[in-house]
Order: structure tokens, then C-alpha cells, then sequence
């Protein structure tokens, strides 16, 4: 299984990751599932005016690396690519992009959400939202915890 | 022994700085707790051990005390989320 692992300051093409990975899978791929996740400008009733995100270099790369391996023992994939922004980000901007190939869609659509569900819980990341209200650390919801149980 | 600390986001911000070296009596997390308590003010040693705070070692989460050896960077990450 190919899988490329990037946490980067820049923003990322989708059309262009979507490209590269049916390019490297052509022919075997029956599915690709991405999911992008963006900036929003509104928490509860507070406006938040963007979102710094902090990371510890070489940690979550090495860990997000090692949950596509759990992932590729659990459903068959051909092909994943995770990209996470760090840095300061404004409303609307891309953070984070989940691309899953495999030969049918419901491996696929699984491993893509397994590895979402990872990200918001055990990434070695972490997110300050800067709201009209004041700055906040925010951390993984009950919810997201809830959800990585599951799995 | 010297070790390297580093702190991150809110740790980060209490502490207000993100690394500093610290000489051991005790080579272990324990030992750099027991100096942490002695550097730091009562805010921030208050962070340091509040739930959800995590120890990790050269980039891999320990838990309990563990033994260090030199040159070793020891990290104490705050409850994190991605996504």
C-alpha cells in the first residue's frame, strides 16, 4: 500500500492529490473516498476569527504513519494520503485531507473515517481557536472520543 | 545528567517557554518532575500535572516513571486534537 503522511504549513490541492492517486492506482482502484476538513467561523454563539494549530515535529507524522498501517491490516487499500495544515488559518481554509483508494467503496469509506476519528483523538496536534470571546485550547469532545471507541 | 524539556500549546504558554535543559540528580521522568517542581511556579507546576497531560520520551508517550539516558528529549504534551 502506498501512503504519504504530511503535516505542512502550505495549503494542498485536492484536485491534484485526487489525480496523483488515481495516477498511482489506475486500474486497480474501484473507489477513492477524501475528506476535507475546513475552518469554520462560528463555535456555540462566539465568531471566530481563525485557528492556530501547533505540532511537535516528527511525532505525528511518525504516529499518523503507523495508524494507516492499522487501517491497511483492517481493509484493503490501495492508496492513503493524509495531510494536515498546521499554522495560522482564517475561516473557510482547508485543514485536513483524508484520500482512501481501494478495489470497492466499502473499505474505502471505513478506513476514511477510522482515520479522521484518529486524528481528532490521538494526533499529536493541537488547535487554539482564536474567538471574538478569547483565545482557546480546544481538545477532543466527548464525541470524538466516543467515536474512536468505536472502531 | 542533562536532559532537554520541552513544552507545548498551553504548556507552552503557562510555562512560557518551549524547551529548557535541566541538570539530573535522578535519571527519570520522576527526576525531572522533582526539578520541574523546583524551577517552576505553582501555576505552572499546577499544569504540568493536570489530567490529560501526557509524558512522551524521544517522541514516544510513556507512562509512569521510566529511566533516561543523556541527551534525551523528554516532552509533556497537553491534551491534543487534530482533525
Amino acid at each position: 500500500m502506498f501512503t504519504d503522511v504530511r503535516i505542512q504549513h502550505q495549503d494542498f490541492d485536492i484536485s491534484a492529490e485526487w489525480a496523483a492517486c488515481r495516477n498511482r492506482c489506475a486500474g486497480r482502484a474501484g473507489a477513492v473516498v477524501a475528506f476535507g476538513g475546513l475552518v469554520r467561523d462560528r463555535v456555540q454563539d462566539d465568531t471566530v476569527r481563525g485557528l492556530y494549530l501547533e505540532h511537535y515535529p516528527g511525532m505525528p507524522e511518525a504516529s499518523v504513519e503507523g495508524i494507516c498501517v492499522v487501517a491497511a491490516d483492517r481493509w484493503r487499500l490501495l492508496d492513503v494520503t493524509v495531510i494536515h495544515r498546521v499554522g495560522e488559518l482564517r475561516p473557510g481554509d482547508q485543514i485536513v485531507l483524508v484520500l482512501v483508494a481501494s478495489s470497492h467503496r466499502p473499505d474505502a469509506f471505513a478506513a476514511c473515517e477510522f482515520l479522521m476519528d484518529y486524528l481528532k483523538t490521538d494526533a499529536v496536534i493541537w488547535k487554539k481557536e482564536r474567538r471574538d470571546g478569547g483565545d482557546t485550547w480546544i481538545t477532543a469532545t466527548a464525541s470524538d472520543r466516543q467515536r474512536r471507541a468505536g472502531w | 545528567m542533562n536532559v532537554t524539556v520541552r513544552f507545548f500549546a498551553s504548556l507552552r504558554e503557562v510555562v512560557d517557554q518551549d524547551a529548557m535543559g535541566l541538570e539530573l540528580v535522578d535519571a527519570s521522568i520522576e527526576g525531572v518532575r522533582q526539578q520541574l517542581a523546583c524551577v517552576l511556579n505553582a501555576a505552572q507546576w499546577e499544569a504540568i500535572c493536570a489530567a490529560g497531560v501526557q509524558v512522551a520520551v524521544n517522541q514516544a508517550i510513556v507512562r509512569g516513571d521510566v529511566a533516561l539516558a543523556v541527551g534525551d528529549e523528554v516532552a509533556f504534551l497537553p491534551p491534543v486534537t487534530g482533525g
